[in-house]
């Protein structure tokens, strides 16, 4: 069941650096929202806070509030573990468990996370696995290692994966750009069908993907290198793109810098 | 012989002008052939000089393996290849010296060690049998090690295990800091060390020699080893797996228990196989804390035992020929004793790594 985000005046820190600073934004249910900015603005930084997987990093720190759906996640009585579960991501590369069978990689979240039952388990694991266009590539050959696949079958088992723990949100953090155009087309097939579950947020330095597969677009900068990023604007995607109503924005976007 | 073959049948290489890009070259057997002209020669100097030493012909078959390899790849091909081929050279002959005491050592153990090596020597205890005669076995012995190493890797693999995990997963600042420094602090304690210190213990409490008592310092001598080589196992296993595990909603323990250990499995194995390896071969502790016996002892909680390389000790002390032949063989028990375990700890390293096929 998708739900909204509301994001207040969230900074976060690695150590003493400020990586993104004061930013308040809203995410809608069952749409795509796409972050675009340069590399090193926090775009994935800010993507982590989401699910408090920032805090796994050494050294970070987050302050501000992230509401979903009224509950703050970073509330003092909220376990993060029960955060990353309504929240799931995927990531960058494809991450599939090497000890694992494709079954096992994407019955791990349930199994990991104390389900056995085994015809339980396989019903979930065919829904996930079709959820992720990637059952007819692999019905025959479920126990062979998932790191047998190619990568963007890889990265459709991990999207398989993080949809199989039935979270409300799916961050993905780039997850087009270890693959080639097909693999990118499927996952971006894969991404317009999964918004009718899920609230999508993804991440890409690839423009034209976030023009064709997100309803919203953020766009992020930086002042300086070392200094911490910003929220510039966030907008429905046609007018980031066509008309966007600050100056940078339209700079990044058509390619002129400075 | 194939290699030969297909290196005789190429044609002939043109012959090479300014700024082509071919050259002449060597065939593939050069080296070959250089180590079996280099030793010729060697043999040759040996003979003519009357050189009595092996060592000498064989130091001076490497010398000259050495120079007619960078003297005749100059003369053919050119400098570059040729500080490539002395490279390749030290490295082979820097492999054989290495080589040498190993192929040695095996060849003396296996020869010496077989003769009284047979069933009743692995079945049957020293009874009786006094130490200048044939006869008796290595059974109680066996026994000793197998009692006193394996009751040191339940105590240390266990611990080492955790400790690394702590180290890896959990440690920072201070207490880390201060395992990490004595884990490296224990890695250097003399064997000797660590049989003395269970033996004050052994005087304050009031206890006797027992096998237990050797594997409390056997396992001291354990634990920094498996610390060490498990740390380095799962610093090897990469981030994404323990986020991919984390922000599936996975609790820490048990994405440490599910993903991170099963991945550097077959690595802690080995780490701990090896330290296995390393202490069934300690002689000291066992001298101090388990005294030794020539009958079996089964209980390794009361009362004296044999271990293995204490055998050994014990045999060759007696000085006689039969002591001597019983020496060599419990060698040659110890020996496969550890290349048994190593065994299988590459079979369980190779069946349990992260899989590839398709």
């Amino acid at each position: 069941m998708a739900k909204r985000i509301d994001v207040s005046g969230l900074s976060a820190y690695y150590g003493a650096h400020k990586a993104i600073d004061d930013i308040s934004m809203t995410v809608e249910p069952r749409s795509v929202t796409a972050f675009i900015g340069p590399s090193g603005c926090g775009k994935s930084t800010f993507l982590r806070t989401l699910n408090r997987m920032h805090e796994v990093t050494p050294g970070g720190r987050v302050e501000g509030k992230v509401l979903l759906d009224d509950e703050n996640l970073y509330g003092s009585a909220v376990d993060p573990v029960a955060v990353r579960r309504t929240v799931g991501m995927v990531f960058q590369r494809p991450n599939p468990f090497p000890t694992m069978s494709i079954f096992d990689n994407v019955a791990a979240g349930l199994r990991l996370n104390g389900k056995f039952k085994k015809s339980e388990l396989a019903d979930v694991v065919e829904k996930s696995l079709k959820g992720a266009n990637l059952w007819n590539e692999v019905k025959d050959r479920l126990n062979k290692p998932g790191s047998g696949l190619s990568g963007g079958q890889q990265q459709r088992l991990c999207i398989a994966r993080a949809i199989a723990v039935e979270p409300d949100v799916l961050l993905m953090d780039e997850p087009c750009s270890a693959l080639d155009p097909i693999s990118t087309l499927a996952i971006e097939d894969l991404i317009g069908e999964l918004k009718e579950r899920f609230t999508i947020v993804i991440v890409t330095h690839n423009m034209q993907q976030a023009a064709r597969v997100s309803d919203r677009t953020a766009f992020f900068n930086l002042s300086a290198v070392g200094q911490p990023g910003k929220l510039i604007e966030i907008d429905e995607t046609e007018r980031i793109f066509s008309n966007p109503s600050v100056q940078a924005t339209e700079d990044y976007i058509s390619g002129r810098f400075g | 012989m194939s290699h030969v073959a297909v290196s005789d049948a190429r044609p002939a290489a043109p012959a090479p002008h300014k700024g082509s890009l071919s050259a002449r070259s060597l065939p593939r057997w050069a080296g070959a052939g250089f180590a079996v002209v280099s030793i010729a020669l060697a043999v040759g100097i040996g003979l003519v000089f009357g050189l009595q030493s092996k060592v000498q012909w064989g130091l001076i078959a490497a010398l000259l393996f050495i120079l007619v390899s960078y003297a005749v790849t100059t003369a053919v091909e050119n400098k570059r290849q040729a500080k490539d081929r002395v490279a390749t050279s030290l490295v082979w002959v820097c492999f054989i010296l290495a080589v040498i005491p190993l192929a040695s050592l095996l060849w003396t153990t296996i020869s010496r060690g077989t003769k009284v090596l047979n069933g009743y020597f692995l079945s049957h205890s020293m009874a009786g049998v006094p130490g200048f005669e044939t006869g008796g076995g290595v059974y109680h012995a066996l026994i000793g090690t197998l009692e006193q190493v394996g009751l040191a890797t339940l105590i240390s693999a266990p611990l080492g295990l955790l400790a690394a995990v702590y180290l890896v997963e959990y440690g920072k600042g201070a207490l880390a800091k201060a395992v990490t420094f004595f884990v490296d602090v224990m890695t250097g304690i003399p064997s000797i060390v660590a049989g003395l210190f269970i033996l004050t213990l052994m005087l304050m409490f009031d206890l006797g020699p027992s096998g237990f008592m050797g594997s409390l310092a056997l396992a001291i001598l354990m634990l920094p080893v498996v610390v060490r080589s498990t740390e380095e196992m799962l610093k090897l296993v990469p981030n994404e797996l323990r986020e991919a595990a984390l922000a599936l909603g996975v609790p820490k323990w048990r994405m440490i228990l599910k993903v991170v250990l099963p991945t550097a499995i077959g690595g802690i194995t080995t780490g701990v196989m090896l330290a296995i390896a390393r202490i069934a071969g300690e002689t000291a502790p066992i001298m101090l804390l388990v005294f030794g016996n020539q009958l079996i002892n089964t209980n390794p909680f009361q009362g004296a035992q044999s271990s293995l390389p204490f055998y050994i000790w014990e045999q060759y002390r007696v000085g006689s020929d039969a002591a001597y032949d019983r020496a060599w063989a419990a060698a040659l028990v110890l020996i496969a004793f550890v290349m048994i375990l190593n065994l299988v700890a590459r079979g369980i390293a190779r069946w349990k790594a992260p899989k590839t096929g398709r």
